[in-house]
């Protein structure tokens, strides 16, 4: 085969002539306008969807609410009456699921059945440390991701083998593992690290790296490949042919191509940090929405638990939108697709 | 940074040749492959050099390791190897770094990927003058401008902040052109810089270069095309295996050609007076065809289609007889594929309707159209995409002859792949195994196989070197004479039409500008259009 190709297909999408007076001024606006309304309104329906579905598996779920409200206390149909009132549960279905819902656009996330206080007062105080541990695992993960590929990408094959190795390693052993691992190290033997707590800075050290190291392993290779993808394309041997030294190369042109694939998995490695954090915040002893959930898990606090949904589908659809709009920044080319 | 003009007059003065190599061998040891086998060539100050091959000849491993650029795989040995008056064997990075961009520059084929298709033509070009500071920061943006106008880019202002994506191929191709010039370098190296262009764009690029060049800039032009060097090129280098079989002024190689393999490439160009005759063995005629009124097999009338608000075909109509072959000709975006979509009815037209030996075959419903398919097949530009690549050459060819029994089927898929040259042990490879020229004729094998009364070739022959591109020519050729099957033919490269085909459309955004007899539709053009496409054909000189 030769390089040779017909008009046809090099031709690409259909060429746009220079945008107007108007649309130049105003067209930056727009073009960015749509997509964010777009994303907003299908986030909003997402949001929905997963408030009904916690409902709807809330009202599903076996057992009794009533006998989870009384609990440990007197259970005497007096009481069980006044609950039912209290509580509402003798409305109609569609009322109580109305009900719920209008409550929610309030922000009213409910009361926990087991410590007979708000929900939202609950995750307000859990939230932070959960907030910080999330945050400085994926800094870890990507920064650690970022330095790896830079290093190793297009180097010596004897480099990238043993750098691919201990990202399959991180990949595979699960978090609680490099936790463990991570303790008996630095904090046993060590003595470097607190054991558990989150008053202390240096403890967030340990949690942050078991929670990040697979969050690197993944995010390396891809930003690896993706480099050396980028880098044998031609306009890299273009901009080589320029004068360009390699370093110059990989920071103005093949970094932001390798970066489109790895903004993909941001969505995958939020998943892994929500769900991560509650292994780890146990394994460390925490506090934190992990813990939280953990409790409303096996006491049955249905409250708690929808909360913590609906709070995970929040956390999900603006990182979709917030990648959405990443993509565009990065790739011109997206931007001129209506 | 300041040292490469002072290299610079030191070769003005002495004239040297730029760039001299001798003995140059590249070979990629981790692939066990030796690109180029010992190859000796240099560009003098102002001069055109061309080196001409087919795939695999090592012209642009030559062209690239000629700027340290062969890749980090690569070993290059070279007796010689003299760059701006220094011996280049000795180059470390930096001293690479100050020839690239600076004392040479490079041109690739296809813009759209050949600039950073995240930034914009502006910062492409202004790279150029930041990596060499032959601008200052200041100045840059207003420098970048007047590169964009001096390769003939117009509105260069808007041009200079819009993406690669954002321009027409040939605005794209002259933004290429402005970011290897933009350091004023000595020496621009071409490789394939018209590949995949239309041939009216081509010819600018072409003329931009020749400007260049009267301008004073040494251009060493890389091409598989022949008739582009001739207009452009001082002395040509013939590369065929690694190796320079024949080199001399482009007037002596093209029209007395020293060298066997020069005189078999400039034979198989297909062309108005190869006509009649075979492109892979000259001089022997193809088999005559039946002649006598033939029946009429496929005829469209009045048809349309858009997409949106623009109008893919508008109002084509055309017959095609049994035996016959009707080139359409056009260039990119000018509807062609969409109307070879639309004789296949694999699209429906707006109006107007498509009949086939002279019922109606646009607008009907699937289940009754599926079994009169095998009466029009397709060949297209690309059969590996259109090929299952799991699939062996066996299957691939027995696919549409699911009504046999299974025996016979296989029977005749051999029988298929025989008739097109191919031998019946390739029938358990896979279609990546095979060469261009291979699977071009898997495909057509595949086409066969349901006896079709149409053949509908899509640039059957675009992707493949002029020697296998001959062959394929003819094969098709001896099929239609030997099954009196009729060929619709699109393709943009007119001398390719002109070779096979007896009538011609030529078609501009979606209508039929000129049709008829292919020699005077080509010969004495009538539609000011069909004279532009005529005339910015490159030429061999005869």
């Amino acid at each position: 085969m030769t390089a040779t190709r017909t008009p046809e297909a090099a031709a690409g999408p259909v060429v746009p002539p220079p945008p107007g007076p108007a649309a130049r001024r105003f067209g930056p606006a727009l073009r960015w306008l749509g997509p964010v309304a777009r994303r907003a309104g299908s986030g909003l329906a997402v949001l929905w969807a997963a408030a009904t579905a916690a409902y709807g598996a809330l009202r599903l779920a076996p057992g009794d609410t009533v006998d989870i409200l009384i609990g440990e206390g007197a259970d005497t149909p007096g009481i069980r009456a006044q609950i039912i009132r209290e509580w509402g549960l003798d409305r109609p279905e569609i009322v109580q699921y109305l009900g719920y819902l209008g409550r929610l656009l309030h922000g009213d996330l409910g009361r926990s059945y087991q410590l007979q206080r708000g929900v939202g007062d609950i995750l307000a105080t859990q939230v932070g440390p959960t907030v910080r541990l999330t945050l400085a695992a994926a800094a870890t993960g990507v920064l650690l991701a970022l330095a790896v590929a830079l290093g190793t990408a297009g180097r010596a094959r004897r480099l990238r083998r043993a750098a691919s190795a201990a990202e399959l390693v991180s990949v595979s052993v699960p978090p609680f593992v490099i936790g463990i691992l991570l303790l008996t190290v630095f904090s046993f033997t060590l003595g470097w690290f607190p054991v558990s707590g989150a008053g202390d800075p240096t403890a967030l050290v340990l949690p942050a790296l078991a929670l990040g190291l697979p969050i690197a392993g993944v995010l390396g290779q891809v930003l690896r490949e993706g480099l050396e993808r980028a880098l044998e394309q031609p306009f890299a041997l273009t901009a080589r042919s320029r004068g360009l030294t390699e370093r110059a190369l990989v920071a103005r042109h093949a970094l932001r191509h390798a970066l489109l694939p790895a903004v993909t998995l941001v969505g995958w490695f939020t998943g892994v940090l929500l769900g991560g954090a509650v292994i780890i915040e146990a394994l460390f002893g925490r506090p934190g929405l992990g813990q939280v959930t953990m409790l409303a898990v096996t006491g049955k606090d249905m409250p708690v638990v929808m909360a913590v949904v609906i709070l995970s589908a929040v956390v999900y659809v603006a990182v979709s939108t917030l990648l959405d709009l990443a993509y565009r920044l990065i790739d011109p080319r997206l931007r001129s697709v209506r | 940074m300041t040292e490469p003009v002072s290299v610079r007059t030191a070769v003005r003065v002495a004239s040297e040749p730029l760039v001299a190599v001798e003995e140059l061998r590249v070979s990629f040891p981790s692939a066990g492959v030796e690109a180029v086998r010992g190859v000796s060539l240099s560009v003098a100050p102002g001069e055109c050099v061309a080196v001409v091959g087919e795939s695999g000849s090592g012209k642009s491993v030559t062209a690239r390791s000629l700027l340290g650029l062969a890749g980090p795989g690569a070993a290059v040995r070279a007796s010689r190897f003299t760059m701006a008056g220094r011996d280049a064997r000795g180059f470390g990075p930096r001293d690479w770094r100050r020839i690239r961009g600076r004392f040479a520059g490079l041109v690739l084929q296809d813009a759209l990927v050949s600039l950073d298709p995240l930034r914009t033509v502006g910062d492409e070009i202004a790279e150029v003058l930041a990596v060499h500071d032959v601008v200052p920061r200041p100045g840059r943006t207003a420098r970048v401008v007047e590169l964009l106008a001096s390769v003939g880019i117009p509105d260069p202002e808007i041009r200079a902040g819009q993406y690669p994506h954002e321009l027409s191929g040939g605005l794209r191709q002259r933004a290429l052109i402005a970011s290897a010039v933009a350091a004023d370098p000595e020496l621009i190296i071409a490789d394939e810089p018209t590949t995949a262009l239309d041939v009216t764009v081509q010819a600018q690029v072409l003329r931009l270069l020749a400007d260049r060049r009267a301008a004073g800039t040494a251009v060493l032009l890389i091409s598989h095309d022949l008739a582009v060097v001739a207009s452009l090129a001082d002395r040509v280098l013939v590369m065929k295996d690694g190796l320079v079989v024949e080199e001399g002024p482009t007037e002596r190689v093209l029209s007395s050609p020293g060298h066997e393999y020069t005189r078999s490439l400039l034979a198989a160009v297909p062309s108005a007076s190869s006509r009649g005759t075979r492109l892979s063995a000259p001089a022997v005629p193809l088999p005559e065809r039946a002649a006598g009124h033939a029946p009429e097999v496929l005829a469209a009338t009045d048809l349309s289609l858009s997409y949106g608000s623009r109008r893919a075909v508008d109002g084509v109509s055309f017959t095609l007889h049994r035996g016959e072959t009707l080139g359409v000709v056009g260039e990119s975006g000018s509807g062609k594929t969409t109307l070879a979509r639309l004789a296949l009815g694999l699209l429906d037209p707006g109006s107007g309707e498509v009949r086939l030996h002279g019922q109606l075959w646009s607008g009907v419903r699937e289940r009754r159209r599926r079994p009169r398919r095998p009466a029009i097949q397709l060949i297209s530009q690309n059969p590996l995409e259109s090929f299952d690549p799991r699939h062996t050459v066996g299957r691939l060819v027995a696919e549409p002859l699911r009504g046999l029994p299974r025996r016979e089927r296989r029977a005749r898929a051999l029988e298929l792949l025989e008739r097109v040259g191919l031998a019946p042990g390739l029938a358990a490879r896979h279609p990546r195994e095979l060469s261009g020229g291979q699977r071009q004729r898997v495909a057509i094998a595949r086409a066969l196989g349901p006896r079709p009364d149409v053949l509908v070739c899509d640039e059957p022959v675009s992707a493949l070197d002029v020697s296998i591109q001959a062959q394929v020519l003819d094969l098709l050729a001896e099929i239609q004479a030997e099954d009196g099957t009729a060929l619709l033919f699109v393709s943009h490269d007119l001398g390719v039409v002109h070779h096979i085909s007896d009538r011609v459309l030529v078609m501009k955004d979606g209508r039929v500008v000129e049709e008829g007899d292919v020699d005077d539709v080509f010969f004495l053009p009538r539609h000011p259009y069909t004279r532009d496409l005529v005339a910015a054909v490159p030429h061999l000189p005869t």
